[in-house]
């Protein structure tokens, strides 16, 4: 990590700002645009700062971005960006992308994405990405040259499509089923965690309703008038309490959403394995069928069926300049696909080491990260928990003085 | 006579002090002014050719003069409580009398003979025949006697004795008859505060109600989910290996919160809501006996119009109206007084099971 460019530059997404324009079918739309700022770090002396740069980039641009590097990176397991649209709300959050809440949130994960990129030690190298953080004009235009759409295998797109692999490398297969079982229970998890929410934020307002009757009740009361209108209060607090701690919540979600789609690259790496394998055990099969060809006419046996020997047979055997030509052929080819054979293996044995290092890096990452969240949910409870505690010995002293 | 003398320094115009009332209690003047002790419990069911009904084990222990024995036990069915019940409002019109539990109830899915609803009443009952013994004329009350020691067919043979229905008819056609005539002219200004406050009262308490119940609902959907969200956790520590001890331990929190939240709902359902409840029934009692009060005024305010010659049988019966006139206001102010301190420790009930459930929370909450 030492020449990651997180250490070199400050990166942030500091505004978002509503736009209109006319996209590619020439319609009208309405679109937010993201300010990327960048200052570059520079040893602190006369505590001066650099200058800072800045350019717009709406969310399409992340997401061709990030189309760019999984194809250009097959073996990284790239970071996500923060979800299209919002999942997994609880009633009151609007799901709405234009809503404020969800610009904020989604402007922080935009943020996170472009750091996590910055802070990889391949990713962060990669002109393209220093270009979408620094060239305002010209970006798509770069991206589209590289061509890496052709590169992209359109096979990979059929999300649900297995590859059957002869020889699957183990330690991929248990990766991938790791990654399809993190997908799905921190996808139940959300869901039961904005049910969760939604229920708790009930109970806390309800209790509001207490307030108002209790101040209506102290209006007859004498002695216990007092007590009542202050118990009142605290009760209003109560209800009032639970809007900023479900917010802080949300952060906590999103922390987890990031490691719910991280999981997707993850997976996403897995399967461009097992092409590659596929391809391989394909290309070795077809290899040896050819082998099998040219011996056969070269020594004139026919060990298995083919419809080309039957042919023959009945419609009488080829000349001998026909099969000699034949057979050249076939050595060409078996040469070659030799060559291709060696790379392609070669081309494996490369992706798997540095998948397997990017995968190790990935791993202590995702525990760290997962780690510090849990445990900051674990300090929201006991803050909640705290924030309960007063009000309710307020209110009971209240109630006790009535 | 020392009960007698314990009676008359128990002056129901002294309101009695609420530092006196802290014990878990409720019903504890202070052990040594009590004289009368009583259990409901035991609850069976009787099955017969006509009807299925229940009976409550009703024990009393006493060191009383008057009563022939210092314990009875006896078994009374929810239509003995009722008799009672309207016994003692016959004899004291103008008196606060408990709240019994309801014959039926509407809200619940409660099926009529299920161990909740049984429960529920049994306690209800309980609370009824302590309150009545609290009372500080009420308890000397010679039905309320009969109810506790009779044996079954003593109190039946009994019951079918007292004023027969015809007359108890004319009592209704005069209750309905002064109501009709509506605010009574002479009735002081006290009384007139009071039914201002009922109405108000019953209002709020009925609101109230309605607020914890809600709440009640709220929090057993939150139960719902909790139950799910812990497992989930457990599930997931499964897969991890780095992370799988602290997954774990969230999961175990969370079922800890999910118990802490089983706790506070229960001390919803056995302290507020019950209370409030009864509340609401004593609003209603309280609008009935503020009703008969003027029904009395009324009768009074007739016979001075009527007897304005005859002075001597009108001052005779004024005497007799104005001294229960005094009685009511002094039943009135002490259980005001009663009553206010009710609530103080009612809500300090309340309060306590949230606090506890807030502090659960806490100690539960670790990483």
């Amino acid at each position: 990590m030492e020449d990651c460019l997180a250490k070199k530059m400050e990166i942030t997404v500091s505004e978002a700002e509503k736009r209109t324009g006319r996209n590619a079918m020439n319609i009208q739309e309405t679109y937010t645009a993201y300010l990327i700022e960048t200052r570059a770090v520079e040893s602190q002396s006369e505590g001066q700062c650099a200058p800072v740069d800045s350019l717009w980039r709406r969310y399409s641009e992340f997401e061709l971005l990030r189309n760019y590097l999984s194809v250009t990176y097959p073996h990284i397991v790239v970071p996500p960006l923060p979800e299209k649209r919002a999942d997994f709300v609880w009633h009151k959050l609007s799901a709405d992308n234009m809503d404020p809440d969800f610009v904020e949130r989604r402007r922080i994960g935009l943020e996170n994405f472009l750091l996590r990129v910055a802070s990889h030690p391949v990713l962060c190298q990669d002109r393209i990405f220093y270009a979408f953080l620094m060239q305002e004009g010209g970006w798509k235009e770069m991206v589209n040259e590289t061509g890496f759409q052709l590169k992209a295998d359109s096979r990979l797109k059929a999300l649900n499509a297995t590859f059957r692999v002869k020889n699957p490398d183990k330690r991929f297969t248990e990766l991938k089923h790791y990654s399809d079982e993190l997908q799905s229970v921190i996808s139940h998890l959300l869901r039961v965690r904005a049910r969760v929410a939604d229920r708790l934020y009930g109970v806390y307002k309800v209790h509001g309703n207490y307030g108002r009757v209790f101040s209506e009740w102290s209006a007859i009361e004498k002695e216990m008038g007092d007590g009542l209108q202050s118990a009142g209060h605290h009760m209003d607090v109560y209800a009032a309490s639970i809007d900023d701690i479900l917010e802080e919540e949300e952060h906590y979600a999103d922390q987890l959403k990031e490691y719910l789609f991280y999981a997707e690259a993850l997976r996403a790496v897995c399967r461009k394995h097992e092409l590659m394998q596929y391809d391989l055990e394909m290309a070795a099969q077809d290899l040896t069928s050819k082998k099998q060809q040219c011996e056969e006419l070269a020594t004139g046996t026919v060990r298995t069926f083919s419809l080309k020997g039957m042919t023959s047979k009945l419609f009488g055997q080829e000349t001998p300049e026909q099969r000699e030509a034949k057979i050249k052929v076939l050595e060409e080819q078996i040469q070659e696909g030799e060559e291709q054979l060696k790379s392609k293996n070669l081309e494996g044995r490369d992706f798997v080491k540095s998948a397997w290092a990017d995968i190790e890096r990935f791993k202590e990452q995702k525990n760290h990260d997962l780690k510090e969240a849990l445990i900051s949910y674990a300090v929201m409870q006991i803050s909640m928990c705290k924030k309960g505690i007063q009000v309710w010995t307020n209110a009971k002293e209240c109630f006790s003085k009535m | 006579d020392t009960s007698l003398a314990e009676v008359n320094s128990f002056s129901p115009s002294v309101p009695i002090s609420p530092s006196s009332m802290i014990n878990q209690c409720k019903f504890e003047d202070g052990p040594e002014l009590r004289d009368l002790f009583i259990t409901v419990d035991d609850p069976e069911s009787h099955i017969t050719a006509i009807e299925t009904f229940i009976t409550y084990r009703v024990v009393t222990k006493t060191s009383r003069g008057e009563f022939d024995s210092s314990e009875y036990e006896v078994r009374r069915r929810y239509q003995d409580f009722l008799w009672l019940k309207s016994k003692l409002e016959e004899a004291h019109p103008t008196l606060i009398i408990p709240p019994l539990p309801e014959k039926f109830i509407m809200k619940g899915m409660v099926e009529r003979f299920s161990d909740e609803f049984i429960e529920t009443r049994r306690k209800a009952l309980h609370k009824f025949l302590n309150r009545i013994a609290d009372h500080p004329t009420l308890t000397f009350n010679e039905d309320f006697k009969i109810f506790l020691t009779a044996q079954a067919w003593e109190l039946s043979s009994h019951k079918k004795q007292g004023p027969g229905l015809l007359s108890r008819m004319g009592q209704t056609v005069r209750a309905v008859a002064s109501s009709v005539r509506g605010a009574v002219k002479n009735r002081p200004e006290m009384f007139t505060e009071m039914s201002n406050y009922m109405e108000t009262f019953s209002q709020k308490i009925n609101l109230l109600d309605k607020i914890a119940h809600r709440i009640y609902k709220e929090e057993k959907d939150y139960f719902n989910e909790m139950k799910e969200y812990g497992p989930i956790h457990t599930l997931w520590s499964a897969s991890e290996e780095d992370i799988a001890d602290s997954l774990k331990g969230i999961a175990s929190c969370i079922d800890r919160c999910c118990k802490a939240t089983e706790k506070r709902m229960a001390g919803l359902s056995e302290n507020l809501l019950p209370i409030l409840h009864e509340y609401i029934l004593y609003s209603e009692i309280l609008m009935g006996v503020l009703k008969r009060r003027d029904q009395i005024q009324g009768e009074l305010d007739s016979k001075v119009e009527t007897l304005a010659n005859k002075k001597t049988e009108k001052d005779l019966f004024s005497e007799e109206i104005g001294k229960l006139e005094d009685k009511v206001e002094r039943a009135n102010n002490a259980l005001k007084a009663d009553w206010d301190r009710w609530k103080q420790n009612m809500q300090w009930e309340m309060r306590s099971t949230f606090t506890n459930v807030a502090e659960n929370n806490l100690r539960y909450y670790e990483e």
